[in-house]
């Protein structure tokens, strides 16, 4: 099975109608000391309404790919594969033709909105800005749309407040005003990166519910990208797995969250405190560091943090392999040994430091 | 030396055996205050940080302090331990009140009381060496001793948070965050504390890494027999590590509870809505969970709401409440007691419901 053949079958699963497709995406950031490899051929496609969840911890690249697919990186960036929007290439664009889709096809909320807000300009001003940009409509339209994505998003008093200043506000409004910015156009995706992740969790359950209502009201794709698992389970269809550029495991939530078949994805669930659970039983933390992105070593980048690694791994790496459910890929020589494995089977709950040694290291040590 | 559960003799008097407080918080209260601008720097009002706080830590227990940012729970940390004077209150240990101790007073205490900070980036000087790092409170408190001793010390703490010890000589910087966290709990464990207040001490850390700190901090302390002030916003560590939890809210606990009892039978609605608001890893269960969702944001705490400060977000204020029910709630500031739940909680109509 190569990775050739999962994109025939997935094509065909799709085919036509998907938004938003993206084949074998690699981006490279030369730099004095060589060449980062961030995202090392990223494939997925969304089709029109889906919610995929995209997963990963920092530096695996999960950022990185959703700026390539918004023309956001800076020009010393080399990338490669394609990006279709409604079977439309987007890579190689000018900066003009970018502009015509940016924030009007494909919308993008950020992690901080403190950055991602003018701080001179009003609220109302920056959501109208947004609408005047891709439409020919008056001021005066503009900012009554604005008052009503305000209201749409759950801030109160919308008319008050589209006269904010974003100091004026608290951090979970400010990312509503930026759901509301991303709404502003009716777009077909919605990109949100880490859009929750500088909030308490009260305020997060406001700003994941003011979402799902522009989805719901724009009809848009989602692209949710976070290192958050219960956030993704609660929020999209389907979930993509990133381990060092690539993605390593890709499915519905409920195949990957319940069975999953990259030792990898297994491993973040084990790690993971959860607070459905009642008892003390032992975390499983993943031993070693992911690697550097500089220079990676052929074979399967998870080998060695991986407690299946075998010989091969280390020589070649794994294609996205399908398992059990067609839909249901994972980048694993050996993902039929994970079939009802359970994180505490395969990786020690340790509490040593790990990020230099193998899991080898750890059968010895007791 | 009396008590049982303490491992090695620090200095500064006796801890409690089971059954007693190893330390016992009354009626802590800090005001901040806020001054006009200009020359003349007026105070013009208050932050009401910390209001009337108690709670007791017994030994060789994790009591979890959880609340969104701005609640006081770092505050809290930090008077327990005087590096912040309280306004009021007391913070008893060993039989004496820290509160009025003068910092010359409180230095051969701080042998038991120790803090790790949240961000393992700041709170490590990056111009030390690791050694030198974890030597330091030894030197300050002259128990580095002669010849190798003291270098050995540092050895066996750094083996004990699961570093390799040959790593000494390096400086913070050639640390991951997890390693780096691991130097600062090595450098709060060299006086052999009794009480570890640990202030989100796994927050900046990617889950995978989280895992084995989180590990580490048990091992520890049934190894050592170490007391955990545990200070955390997220509930699935606290529900993973402590023994009891006490939820805070604009200054205020609001609830506290063994952890079984909170997170199955949770009373005051700012515990319910806190515990539904966490998004569990679990599809299924994701989509079938009712959710409580706060409006509003959390008021300031330069004017905190008359009576129970939560009302302003309270969804049961809002819809459930009749128009008498809720003066009370205007009117009347909700005492900590059991109201027939089992444990306390501070809401006037105070109501156990299962969320998880």
């Amino acid at each position: 099975m190569t990775a050739e053949t999962n994109i025939e079958l997935s094509r065909k699963a799709g085919d036509r109608e998907a938004v938003l497709e993206v084949e074998n995406l690699t981006v490279e950031f030369p730099t004095d000391d060589g060449v980062v490899q961030a995202v090392r051929g990223v494939s997925y496609r969304l089709a029109p309404g889906e919610a995929m969840g995209i997963v990963g911890e920092s530096g695996s690249g999960k950022s990185v790919t959703s700026m390539a697919i918004m023309g956001l990186l800076p020009k010393t960036a080399r990338i490669s594969g394609s990006v279709r929007f409604r079977g439309e290439e987007l890579l190689g664009r000018s900066e003009n033709d970018y502009s015509s889709i940016r924030g009007k096809k494909i919308a993008m909320i950020f992690q901080d909105p403190l950055t991602s807000l003018n701080p001179v300009y009003t609220v109302g001003y920056q959501i109208s800005e947004a609408i005047l940009a891709h439409n020919d409509v008056s001021k005066k339209a503009a900012m009554d749309r604005a008052i009503e994505l305000l209201a749409m998003v759950g801030i109160p008093n919308p008319s008050q407040r589209v006269n904010n200043y974003p100091h004026e506000m608290s951090g979970g409004m400010r990312q509503r005003v930026v759901i509301a910015i991303a709404m502003a156009n009716n777009p077909d995706v919605i990109i949100a990166d880490e859009p929750t992740t500088a909030l308490d969790v009260t305020v997060q359950a406001q700003v994941l519910e003011a979402l799902e209502a522009a989805r719901a009201a724009t009809g848009a794709a989602l692209v949710l990208i976070t290192h958050d698992l219960g956030v993704i389970a609660g929020h999209a269809d389907r979930i993509g797995v990133m381990y060092a550029g690539r993605l390593v495991e890709k499915g519905t939530v409920d195949e990957v969250f319940y069975e999953p078949r990259m030792p990898y994805t297994l491993g973040l669930l084990g790690s993971l405190p959860r607070l459905d659970e009642a008892g003390r039983e032992r975390l499983t933390p993943i031993v070693g560091a992911p690697p550097s992105l500089m220079n990676l070593p052929p074979g399967c980048p998870f080998t060695p943090r991986c407690p299946l690694a075998q010989p091969v791994c280390e020589e070649r790496e794994p294609d996205l392999y399908v398992t059990d459910a067609p839909d249901h890929l994972s980048a694993c020589h050996f993902h039929e040994r994970l079939v009802g494995a359970s994180a505490a089977q395969l990786f020690r709950p340790t509490s040593v430091d790990t990020e230099d040694i193998t899991p080898r290291d750890l059968e010895v040590q007791p | 030396m009396t008590a049982a559960n303490v491992v090695e003799a620090g200095a500064g008097g006796t801890a409690g055996g089971p059954g007693e407080p190893v330390l016992a918080v009354r009626d802590l209260v800090k005001h901040f205050p806020v001054r006009s601008r200009g020359l003349v720097r007026r105070t013009v009002g208050d932050v009401h940080a910390v209001c009337g706080v108690s709670f007791d830590l017994f030994g060789n227990e994790t009591l979890g302090l959880v609340g969104e940012s701005g609640c006081g729970k770092t505050t809290t940390g930090r008077l327990l331990l005087n590096l912040i004077k309280a306004t009021s209150g007391e913070v008893v240990y060993a039989g004496r009140n820290l509160v009025e101790l003068s910092p010359g007073q409180m230095r051969p205490l701080r042998r038991d009381l120790q803090l790790v900070f949240q961000d393992p980036f700041a709170s490590l000087d990056p111009r030390m060496t690791v050694n030198e790092i974890v030597a330091e409170p030894l030197r300050i408190h002259g128990l580095f001793g002669s010849g190798t001793q003291g270098r050995d010390k540092v050895r066996e703490l750094l083996k004990l948070v699961g570093l390799n010890p040959e790593h000494g000589n390096r400086y913070p910087h050639e640390f991951s965050g997890g390693q780096r966290q691991r130097i600062g709990i090595a450098r709060a464990l060299a006086l052999r504390p009794k009480v570890l207040i640990l202030d989100e001490p796994v927050s900046a850390l990617d889950v995978s890494i989280q895992a084995g700190v989180i590990n580490l901090l048990e091992d520890l302390q049934s190894e050592l027999g170490l007391s955990y002030l545990f200070i955390s916003h997220d509930l699935s560590v606290v529900r993973h590590i402590a023994d009891r939890v006490a939820v805070m809210y604009l200054g205020r606990i609001v609830e506290i509870a063994d952890k079984e009892e909170l997170f199955t039978k949770a009373a005051h609605p700012y515990t319910q809505a806190l515990i539904s608001a966490i998004p569990l890893p679990d599809p299924r269960k994701e989509r079938s969970r009712k959710r409580i969702t706060l409006t509003g944001d959390v008021p300031s705490p330069v004017n905190p709401p008359s009576g129970c400060r939560f009302r302003t977000r309270c969804p049961k204020f809002a819809n459930v409440l009749s128009e008498a029910e809720r003066r009370k709630c205007v009117d009347e500031v909700p005492a900590l007691t059991d109201r027939g739940q089992g444990h306390a909680s501070a809401c006037h109509y105070a109501e156990a419901i299962k969320l998880v």
